[in-house]
């Protein structure tokens, strides 16, 4: 090979390019399968009396109308939990923190966090919130356990996002006087907001999204009411989704086909914004 | 003046610092109680089973008559979806991270990278429906034996799972190559195969390695796929065709049905959420290692 003719060596080169090019178009045809895959078992299905039903035995009265609240309720809350900590700690983690030992064990700590896997967060969940602080099977526990989970991954992105900021406007806002905090709430968070929007909404995303934690806290059970309140009982739209996939029926797996329609249209709705605003945020820094 | 800065009293300053300093200081809570957790449950696991019964016995069967507490069938379980989806993400994800770094334009690349984050952030159990439903009667059409829960087709989804993932990592290994190194192979009339498989993959082998690493890390954890496809026998086996437990699956097996804490069977959740735990952590201790080596080589 080495020392035969050029010719041979482009032809590898040529095959190689081509390998790698239709490998990666199997990547997008996958992507491309599913949806379509998705679409024609789901679509007959999603209609307003799908979105506006509860749970139900037989599939043509069944609906995502609780578990579609239960993901409102999980996601405001975990909202609520989650962002303020986890920018909050960012912030001290690039704003305050000097290098030393301690800093350095909270950031492997955090990398380390986000790669442990989901379930194990639900164990947590199960033995802390539901168990040890009686908490049972609430919109509350099942928030506090994705708020733990998805901390890491808005630490990381506000981190990024704080350390992109320039210097020269911490020092320009020192030099006239400013105090830690005036420098941080008037000129590195403003300057910072997009990315810190961006790592939000993917972290809030992934949480609208993951269904083991919730499964292990208990809240695959049959759930025909909305929750009223953070104490309420609760399900969840990819728990649903679950629970149908887990049934042997064609019926019960168009359901959920049409259940993934609307989990993805929500995901995609939220992915568009963050890169709505990924793309303005770096418009209005040039 | 500075002197005089510095002696004035900010009261309301360090309290935001302090404040802030505890919300950083919940991720080292976090790990300790998961620890905690982990490590008491588990012990009173081994208080009543031998932990040599616990990693060598062969038979797994806590919730059936007789009880029996091996965790090997398991491990052999997951092992077998490790082994699946490496075969599927890794050599696809090295070669579409060569696409991307390598041959392929702007224009694509601003293409196929979304449809990667897109690939990325669609929700697992999304991935184990799509295995229910097509990768499964694909293999049955292939295989005869298939089983409905089979081990192929969960392992074959759950690469497909970590693929978006291994193909950016290994396209930001490449890219960090210097692009001197390139150029000095060309110059000396090195075809593209060549400077690829000869230079860039070799000087980006460490950025790959750590791909890899995270990626069976994430293959062992990964739940609702193999819980959705894989089923729920826990076969001490190494048959793709037939159906097959991990540890993960287990774990929400458990977990679906009422059990009362303090029981032997709510502690066996512990004990093997503890090895899950152990082992990721281990393998994402390497890959960060190895990513840090990697960092001091290019900068």
């Amino acid at each position: 090979m080495k020392n035969s003719g050029l010719n041979s060596r482009h032809l590898a080169a040529m095959i190689f390019r081509w390998m790698c090019i239709s490998v990666t178009g199997l990547a997008v045809i996958i992507l491309g399968i599913l949806i379509y895959q998705v679409t024609i078992m789901g679509l007959p299905w999603l209609d307003m009396q799908f979105l506006d039903s509860f749970p139900s035995r037989f599939p043509e009265r069944a609906g995502i109308k609780s578990a579609f609240y239960g993901t409102l309720w999980l996601v405001s809350l975990t909202a609520l939990f989650a962002i303020p900590t986890g920018v909050l700690a960012a912030i001290y983690l690039e704003e305050y923190a000097k290098p030393g030992k301690l800093t350095r064990f909270i950031e492997l700590n955090i990398a380390n966090l986000a790669g442990v896997p989901s379930i194990v967060y639900g164990i947590l969940g199960l033995a802390l919130f539901v168990r040890f602080f009686h908490l049972e099977r609430s919109v509350v526990a099942g928030a506090l356990t994705m708020s733990l989970l998805i901390l890491p991954v808005i630490i990381i992105a506000s981190k990024e996002s704080i350390k992109a900021v320039p210097q020269s406007l911490r020092q320009a806002a020192f030099a006239v006087g400013a105090t830690p905090w005036q420098v941080i709430r008037y000129h590195v968070l403003p300057s910072a907001l997009p990315g810190v929007l961006t790592g939000v909404i993917l972290a809030l995303s992934r949480a609208i999204g993951e269904t083991a934690p919730l499964i292990m806290i208990g809240a695959l059970t049959y759930i025909a009411f909305i929750p009223e309140g953070p104490m309420d009982e609760f399900t969840a739209l990819p728990i649903q989704v679950f629970n149908w996939t887990a049934r042997p029926q064609l019926e019960f797996h168009e359901l959920a086909s049409a259940g993934i329609i609307v989990l993805l249209g929500v995901l995609l709705i939220m992915n568009s914004v963050a890169v709505y605003i990924r793309i303005r945020g770096s418009r209005s820094k040039m | 003046m500075e002197t005089n800065l510095q002696g004035r009293p900010r009261l309301g300053e360090k309290l935001l610092e302090g404040s802030f300093f505890c919300c950083a200081c919940i991720s080292i809570v976090t790990t300790v109680v998961v620890i905690c957790i982990l490590a008491f449950e588990t012990y009173g696991f081994f208080v009543e089973i031998p932990i040599t019964d616990f990693l060598f016995g062969t038979e797994w069967t806590p919730l059936l008559q007789p009880k029996s507490y091996g965790i090997l069938p398991l491990l052999c379980g997951t092992l077998m979806i490790v082994v699946g989806s490496s075969l599927v993400a890794l050599p696809v994800g090295i070669a579409a991270a060569v696409y991307l770094s390598e041959y392929a334009s702007d224009r694509v690349r601003n293409i196929v990278k979304p449809v990667l984050e897109i690939l990325a952030g669609i929700p697992t159990v999304v991935y184990g429906f799509f295995a229910l439903t097509f990768i499964t009667p694909m293999l049955q059409a292939i295989f005869e034996s298939t089983h409905v829960f089979n081990a192929a087709s969960a392992a074959i989804v759950v690469g497909i799972m970590v693929l978006p993932m291994v193909a950016s990592m290994c396209d930001d290994a490449l890219q960090s190559v210097p692009d001197s190194l390139r150029e000095g192979a060309y110059s000396l009339g090195a075809t593209s195969f060549e400077v690829t498989t000869r230079i860039v993959l070799p000087a980006a082998l460490s950025g790959i390695f750590a791909s890899f690493v995270l990626a069976i890390s994430r293959a062992i954890g990964e739940t609702m796929a193999v819980t959705l496809a894989a089923g729920a026998t826990p076969n001490f086996t190494l048959n793709p065709l037939e159906s097959i437990q991990t540890m993960t699956a287990y774990i929400v097996q458990v977990s679906l049905g009422d059990t009362p804490a303090g029981t032997l069977t709510y502690k066996t959740l512990f004990a093997v959420a503890a090895l899950l735990f152990t082992l990721t952590l281990a393998l994402n201790l390497t890959a960060s290692a190895v990513m840090r080596r990697f960092k001091e080589t290019y900068e």
